[in-house]
C-alpha cells in the first residue's frame, strides 16, 4: 500500500518554470558517422594484416619473386656455361651457392628455376581462373537442364586423373613451358568451375539481387555489379591454393624427366640431377630444395591467411 | 541406394572409356611409327613388323580391336622390351607397390587422424599449434625433397636404415614416411576442422547437459561425427599415394609399378605408357567409386546422385 501520508522530501524544493530548459535532438547528430566507413576490401586487409603468419607468408612470397626476376642478373656467372675445370664446387664468395656437375653456377640456375616455377604456377592458375569463370559462371547462372549436363560432364573430366593424363600429355607433345602449363590446366580448371558454380547459385537467391531484379536491373549489370564481385573472395582464395599446386605438378614432373629442355632447369630437375651426386655433393640439393619448399610454404601460409580474412564463414 | 550405385558405376565406366579413348588418340599421334630407328629397317620387315602389332589397319578399326583387348584384360606387348606382355609387366612390379601403397595409406589414415583429434581436443594450445605447423609443413614439402632429405640424414649420414631397396621390414619406414607425410598434413587438418565443428554444436552441449563424462562425449559422439569426413579423402589419399609412389620408388631404388612407370616414359616405350595408365587409371577411379560408395552408405544426408560438392 502506499502511503500518502509520508511527505515526499523533494516536494519541500519549489519547482518553477526556469528550472526546465526546452531542447531538442538534433536527428543529423545521430547520423554522424564518427569514423571513417570500412569497404569490405579495406576490412579483409585489416583482418589479414593482423595476421602474422599470412604476412610472413606474403613478405617471402614479394622476395621470392623479386629475386626471380633480379636474382640471375646479380651474379657475373650464368646459367647455361659449363665450365668443367670448376665442377661441383661447393658454396663460396665467387659462386654463391657452388656449382653443379658441368660447372654451372648454381645461384644463376637456381633462380632461373624459380622463374620456371613461378611463370607455370602463375600462368597455369590464370587460365583455370579463366575456364573456371566462364564454365563454372554459365552453370551456376544459367542452371536448369544446361547446368546438369555441363555438371555431368566436368565430373567425369575430374575423375580422370590429373597426373597421369599430364604425364600423357608432356610424353606425346614434347616437354616445354607451353606443352607443361597446358597439361596442368586439363583438369586443373573443375575445382574452379565448381566454386564459381556455388557461388553463382548460393547469391542468385538471395535478397539483394531481387532487389536489384524489381528495380529493374539487367541481367548483365546483376552479374557484373553483384554476382561477380560478391565471388570474388572465394575466388582469390582458390586461385591462391591453384599456384602452389601447379608449381608441385611442374616439379614433380621434371623430376620423372618431363621438364623444361636443357640447358633451362626447373627446381625439379635440379633436384633430380643432384640425387645421383647426393651423397657427395649435398649442397646441390640443397638449394633447389630449400627453395621450391619455401615458396609452397608461402603460398600456402599466405593462402590460408587470405581464406580467413576474405571469408570468415570458409575457415576450417 | 541402387540407383545411386549404378549411376556412380556408370560415371565409373564412362570416365575409364575417355581415359582409355584420350590414351589411344594420344599415341596415335605421335608422329613417326614406332619401328622408326637410326638403323634403316628394310620395307619388307617393317611391313611385317606393322601386321604384326595391327598398325596396318585403318584406324578405327585398331580403335575397336584395342578397345576389345582392354575389356579382355590385355593390354599389348612392350615394344621395347622384347615380347613382354605389359600386363606381365605390371604382374611383376605392383605386388611391390601395393604393399609400400597400403602400409603408407594405415599410416596416412593412422597418424593423421590422431594428430588432428589430439589438436582439435587441444585446441589453441602448445600442441594444437605445433600439430598445424607440421601439417602446413607437410602441405608445403614436396615429397622428393622430404624423401631425399630422409635418405640423406637417416640413411647416409645416421646409417639407422637402408639408404636403397625393400628387403626387410625396417626398409619400409623412410619410404613410408615420405610417401604419408603429405596426406597425414592433409588428413590432420581435416580432422580437426570437423572436430572443432562438432565439438560447438548442439548436441554435445546437451550431451554435456546430460552429465556424460568428456571421454564418453569425445568416443561417442565427437570421434564418429568428426572423422566422418575424412572417408571422403581415402579417394585423394589413393590418388597422393599412387602418383608419390614414382617418385618414393625412384629415390629409394624400389622395384615396384611406379619405377617401371617412370622408366617406360624415359624410353618412350608407348604401349607400356599407354597400358600402366589405363591399369593407375582404373585403380584410381576405382578407389574414388568406393569412396563415394562408402559415403553413401555411411551418411544418409547424401541424397541419390547428388554427392557433387563434398568430392571438391
Amino acid at each position: 500500500m502506499i502511503s500518502f501520508n509520508k511527505r515526499n522530501p523533494l516536494q519541500d524544493i519549489p519547482v518553477t518554470a526556469d528550472h526546465f530548459k526546452k531542447t531538442s535532438i538534433d536527428e543529423h547528430a545521430a547520423e554522424a558517422i564518427e569514423r571513417e566507413s570500412i569497404s569490405a576490401w579495406r576490412d579483409a586487409w585489416l583482418r589479414l594484416r593482423s595476421n602474422w603468419i599470412a604476412m610472413t607468408g606474403l613478405v617471402c612470397l614479394v622476395l621470392l619473386i623479386l629475386m626471380a626476376i633480379i636474382g640471375p642478373f646479380i651474379t657475373p656467372y650464368d646459367y647455361y656455361t659449363n665450365n668443367l675445370e670448376l665442377t661441383n664446387l661447393p658454396p663460396s664468395a665467387e659462386h654463391w651457392f657452388g656449382t653443379d656437375d658441368l660447372g654451372r653456377d648454381m645461384f644463376a640456375r637456381t633462380w632461373m628455376g624459380a622463374r620456371i616455377s613461378l611463370i607455370v604456377g602463375f600462368s597455369a592458375a590464370a587460365i583455370n581462373l579463366l575456364m573456371g569463370v566462364i564454365y563454372g559462371g554459365i552453370m551456376g547462372y544459367v542452371g536448369g537442364r544446361l547446368d546438369n549436363v555441363m555438371n555431368k560432364v566436368s565430373e567425369i573430366i575430374y575423375s580422370v586423373p590429373d597426373l597421369l593424363v599430364a604425364i600423357l600429355l608432356v610424353v606425346v607433345f614434347e616437354p616445354s613451358i607451353t606443352t607443361i602449363i597446358l597439361a596442368l590446366c586439363v583438369t586443373g580448371w573443375i575445382n574452379m568451375a565448381w566454386i564459381v558454380r556455388g557461388q553463382m547459385m548460393q547469391l542468385k537467391n538471395q535478397e539483394f539481387v531481387l532487389a536489384s531484379r524489381s528495380l529493374g536491373a539487367a541481367g548483365s549489370r546483376i552479374l557484373f555489379r553483384h554476382l561477380i564481385p560478391n565471388s570474388l573472395g572465394p575466388i582469390i582464395v582458390t586461385l591462391t591454393l591453384a599456384v602452389p599446386s601447379a608449381i608441385f605438378s611442374e616439379a614433380v614432373l621434371s623430376f620423372l624427366g618431363l621438364g623444361v629442355q636443357l640447358p633451362a632447369a626447373s627446381w625439379g630437375t635440379m633436384i633430380n640431377d643432384s640425387l645421383k651426386a647426393m651423397v657427395i655433393y649435398p649442397w646441390r640439393l640443397a638449394f633447389p630444395a630449400l627453395f621450391i619448399s619455401l615458396t609452397m610454404l608461402s603460398f600456402n601460409m599466405f593462402g590460408d591467411g587470405l581464406r580467413d580474412a576474405l571469408d570468415p564463414k570458409m575457415k576450417k | 541406394m541402387t540407383r545411386y550405385i549404378l549411376v556412380k558405376l556408370f560415371y565409373l565406366v564412362v570416365s575409364l572409356w575417355i581415359l582409355a579413348s584420350v590414351t589411344f588418340l594420344l599415341m596415335k599421334a605421335i608422329p613417326g611409327d614406332p619401328f622408326m630407328s637410326e638403323r634403316a629397317v628394310p620395307p619388307e620387315i617393317k611391313a611385317r613388323l606393322m601386321a604384326q602389332y595391327g598398325l596396318d589397319k585403318p584406324l578405327y578399326e585398331q580403335y575397336f580391336i584395342y578397345l576389345n583387348k582392354l575389356v579382355h584384360g590385355d593390354l599389348g606387348i612392350s615394344m621395347k622390351m622384347q615380347d613382354r606382355e605389359v600386363v606381365q609387366a605390371i604382374r611383376d612390379s605392383f605386388p611391390y607397390s601395393l604393399r609400400l601403397g597400403i602400409v603408407a595409406i594405415i599410416v596416412s589414415v593412422a597418424v593423421g587422424v590422431s594428430l588432428g583429434m589430439l589438436a582439435a581436443l587441444r585446441h589453441r594450445k602448445l600442441l594444437d599449434t605445433s600439430s598445424m605447423v607440421l601439417a602446413v609443413i607437410g602441405v608445403s614439402v614436396p615429397s622428393f625433397v622430404l624423401a631425399s632429405f630422409f635418405q640423406y640424414l637417416f640413411g647416409v649420414k645416421l646409417k639407422w636404415f637402408a639408404v636403397v631397396g625393400l628387403n626387410a621390414p625396417l626398409d619400409y619406414v623412410l619410404p613410408t614416411i615420405a610417401l604419408s607425410a603429405l596426406p597425414i598434413a592433409f588428413i590432420a587438418r581435416l580432422t580437426r576442422s570437423n572436430m572443432l565443428e562438432v565439438l560447438h554444436s548442439d548436441y554435445i552441449k546437451t550431451a554435456k547437459s546430460k552429465g556424460l563424462t568428456a571421454g564418453v562425449i569425445v568416443r561417442r559422439h565427437v570421434l564418429r561425427n568428426g572423422i566422418l569426413p575424412v572417408v571422403t579423402y581415402l579417394g585423394p589419399l589413393t590418388a597422393n599415394v599412387v602418383t608419390g609412389s614414382f617418385i618414393i620408388e625412384q629415390i629409394f631404388g624400389i622395384g615396384g609399378l611406379g619405377k617401371v612407370f617412370v622408366i617406360s616414359i624415359s624410353n618412350r616405350d608407348y604401349s607400356l605408357i599407354m597400358g600402366i595408365t589405363i591399369f593407375y587409371g582404373l585403380i584410381l577411379m576405382s578407389a574414388r567409386f568406393l569412396t563415394d560408395l562408402a559415403y553413401g552408405f555411411i551418411d544418409p544426408r547424401i541424397k541419390l546422385g547428388n554427392g557433387k560438392e563434398k568430392a571438391a
